[in-house]
């Protein structure tokens, strides 16, 4: 190895030799990538679409091709193995419609406010927010399921206000089902009952998580915060005080400030945050599987656990294997298509002027902060002259620094 | 021990290489263990073995006895024994994952009917029971005296039953807490002379099994039977503990559970009401599994025949209180634990639990339509029970 990289060093200008060595360095990492994660997912998809019943080697010769079986038994062959993965696939959607929104405004408040300079000690709440992630999610479910019992802290102190709290991590009903039979809803109308996508009925699909799964969501929105909070705080901290001031300057109050000048330049934050998120609450296990998975009338069953449960308990590893492959199609296309709502628009359609394009593209966050600084006062030619003038002082003062840094 | 010995000169003839060594060998014992003192008391009786035979194991209590099970297999690396969970068994035999060597051991013929019954998957006895636990009814002996009630009041059929539990029930207590599922309801349908059949014939929507729904419905109505959730506990055991039920029914484990969290509960465990039907129990127990061809299978069944000797097997009872899997071992140890005899009896008319390939599926959706929809519409609960039953009974008959 040392001799064909030193023989390249030598060949002075003639690169040739080059690629070679740059494959022969990386072979290590391309060998454990390969060995960890490609031939496993790999050999995953093989199973979820083998009759392989976990029994000897994926490979050996009693395992059949069986097409597309497996996939077909949870989405399209009617039966209770396609109603669980519809009712898993509810329950999950319902989870990330709360957690995801619900933890990044919390994360994004919390660094909001452990970033303001004037907050004395700022270095306890930051610790004391980040602690919950780094505890370990299943020491957290311990103590919420003693918390959340029938008899326990959470009904307790709810009975001091007159309310008869519910039975958190045993009650199935669903929230919104709830709320409708408050006012005297309590069965499907007509056109509800009928069964929808994946044999689940429409009045199933709309109730909402039920309580025991919402017990769970407020799990997951005190334990990620502080992760996310952290990577909020990062990029608060890249945006540079004269761009504050500046919005100041052009007469933004704190709020505006905030929504148009803070909240833009987080963009690239708030992508990474929403897209771990995302993937992340698609993928809850361990919560589910402390709690033991299928009580609260399967309504806390994700497709993550029932592709555990599927394998490891039905021994129906290739079926367990297709879940596994449709919750990984299913994150890419939705990571995709935040994406694509996230994406830097096209300058023009938004009315911001052309002073982005001009300057290049998006590769460099800190290069949007005029930009964003012109964001604040808006659209208005005559505040836009007025920026030019701020940003040409600001670019001034602030010219050597950057410089300095990057 | 001289069959062992038998065994071992057998194995000791020119050839006898694929599987058949009983000593020198490696053995890894997986177990799902109930706590340190089965754990002890296992790894105890497998070294006293190992000495005696010339072999080396090494016992491993599972956190996750299935899922370290399935990862075993999967690996081509399963334990040379382990405990096999009846829900479980007919899934592993029917998938071929279990050597059927019971019928080689020298005690074969000595394991209680019903449990050998629980284990025999194609007409072949596979594997040997462990141990066994049944349901009974236990009696909270000081709410018992407070509402009046005698020896001679103990219920014997479903009316009796009915009747001490609403004499039973007051402001604070109700008079039967039970576990709302198959494990506990499936005793009442038994009783009423129904069941849910087997993978032959699945009989979920009969009218006995509607019947007893039926009738654990009216107790509710009256007041007189909860379930846990509905008195604020985790299960019925805790809600028998905390005094928030007069009678519970649980196995042999509700012991250990009032022993250890609620030492001043006074209690008797009775055999359960007969119903219409007749007396009826479940019956529950874990084998001891040995993988399909196992290399170590000869020293494997060498071990399993000590384990489940009677002697061993009261040893164990004694350790962590499980019932010997035995008639001579059972009746023997329910002459030592007199409080226990309920359990032992039980066995007589215990059924199996339904248990085919896929049926724990059926079971987990019917629990969730009974959280979900309660005993209200016995017809509403049972027809789909029917139904995914026998879709997965199709699937298990191929």
């Amino acid at each position: 190895m040392t001799g064909t990289a030193s023989g390249s060093r030598r060949g002075g200008g003639i690169r040739r030799g080059e690629a070679r060595a740059g494959w022969l360095f990386v072979t290590p990492a391309v060998a454990i990538v390969g060995v960890f994660l490609a031939i496993p997912i790999l050999l995953a998809l093989w199973v979820s679409f083998s009759d392989w019943n976990g029994f000897r080697s994926p490979l050996n010769p009693n395992v059949n091709f069986v097409g597309l079986d497996n996939y077909a038994a949870i989405t399209t062959d009617t039966g209770l193995d396609q109603r669980n993965f519809g009712r898993a696939v509810r329950n999950n959607l319902w989870y990330v419609v709360f957690v995801v929104p619900l933890q990044t405004i919390v994360a994004l408040l919390l660094a909001v406010q452990v970033n303001r300079a004037v907050l004395r000690g700022r270095g306890f709440f930051r610790t004391a927010f980040y602690f919950p992630s780094v505890t370990s999610t299943v020491a957290i479910v311990v103590v919420f399921q003693f918390l959340f019992t029938a008899s326990g802290a959470v009904n307790a102190v709810l009975g001091f206000f007159g309310i008869n709290g519910p039975n958190w991590f045993n009650d199935p009903s669903g929230v919104f089902h709830n709320i409708l039979a408050a006012v005297g809803v309590t069965s499907a109308p007509a056109a509800l009952a009928e069964s929808g996508p994946l044999g689940v009925t429409w009045w199933e699909w709309l109730a909402g998580p039920s309580v025991a799964m919402s017990s769970l969501i407020i799990l997951a929105i005190f334990t990620t915060s502080g992760t996310f909070m952290l990577l909020f705080l990062a990029g608060l901290q890249n945006i540079g005080a004269e761009v504050d001031e500046a919005a100041r300057m052009d007469g933004a109050g704190p709020v505006r400030t905030f929504f148009s000048v803070t909240l833009p330049m987080l963009r690239p934050t708030l992508f990474t945050v929403l897209t771990l998120g995302l993937i992340g609450s698609w993928q809850v296990f361990d919560q589910i599987y402390v709690l033991g998975g299928s009580t609260a009338g399967g309504t806390i069953t994700t497709p993550a656990f029932l592709a555990y449960q599927t394998s490891f308990d039905d021994l129906k590893w290739g079926q367990g294997a297709a879940i596994a492959f449709i919750l990984f199609v299913f994150i890419i296309l939705l990571t995709l298509f935040q994406r694509w709502v996230l994406r830097e628009r096209d300058p023009k359609g938004m009315g911001r002027g052309g002073r982005r394009a001009g300057r290049g593209g998006a590769a460099d966050p800190r290069r949007h902060e005029p930009d964003a600084a012109s964001a604040a006062v808006g659209a208005d030619p005559a505040d836009r002259a007025l920026l030019t003038g701020a940003d040409a002082r600001e670019d001034g003062d602030a010219g050597p620094r950057d410089g300095s840094r990057s | 021990m001289a069959t062992g010995l038998v065994i071992t000169l057998a194995a000791c003839s020119p050839g006898g290489n694929d599987g058949g060594e009983t000593s020198g060998q490696d053995l890894s014992i997986l177990i799902g263990s109930s706590g340190q003192a089965e754990t002890d008391a296992v790894t105890q009786a497998a070294e006293a073995w190992a000495e005696e035979t010339g072999n080396t194991v090494e016992v491993i209590a599972a956190n996750d006895l299935v899922q370290q099970l399935g990862q075993g297999f999967s690996g081509n690396n399963p334990p040379d024994l382990f405990y096999m969970p009846w829900d479980q068994f007919q899934t592993y035999a029917g998938q071929g994952f279990l050597e059927p060597y019971a019928d080689d051991l020298a005690n074969a013929d000595e394991f209680l009917p019903a449990l050998r019954e629980q284990f025999t998957y194609d007409d072949q006895f596979y594997c040997a029971p462990k141990d066994f636990s049944t349901l009974a009814l236990q009696i909270d002996t000081a709410a018992w005296e407070a509402a009046g009630l005698t020896d001679a009041d103990v219920p014997t059929d479903w009316d009796g039953l009915a009747q001490v539990a609403a004499q039973l029930t007051t402001d604070d207590t109700t008079g039967l807490v039970l576990g709302r599922e198959y494990a506990r309801i499936g005793v009442f349908m038994g009783q009423a002379g129904g069941g849910v059949g087997d993978a032959d014939e699945v009989t979920a929507d009969s009218p006995e099994n509607a019947e007893a729904l039926e009738y654990l419905q009216g107790l509710v109505e009256a007041g007189n039977l909860a379930y846990p959730q509905d008195v604020e506990a985790g299960w019925a055991g805790e809600a028998f503990g905390l005094g928030r039920g007069a009678m519970t029914i649980e196995g042999p484990w509700i012991n250990g559970a009032m022993a250890n969290d609620y030492p001043d509960r006074e209690f008797i465990s009775v055999e359960l009401p007969e119903g219409p039907g007749g007396p009826s129990t479940f019956a529950f127990s874990n084998c001891w599994g040995i993988p399909a061809e196992s290399d170590t299978r000869d020293a494997a069944i060498d071990l399993v025949e000590y384990f489940t000797s009677d002697e061993q097997q009261l040893a164990f009872a004694e350790a962590f209180g499980v019932i010997p899997s035995t008639e001579s071992g059972s009746s023997a140890y329910a002459e030592q634990f007199p409080e226990n005899a309920a359990f032992v009896a039980g066995v007589e008319y215990a059924q199996s639990p339904v248990a085919f390939a896929g049926a724990a599926t059926a079971v987990t959706e019917f629990n969730a339509s009974l959280e979900t929809q309660g005993l209200a519409d016995p017809a509403a609960v049972l027809g789909p029970f029917q139904e995914n039953l026998q879709a997965a009974a199709d699937k298990a008959n191929g």
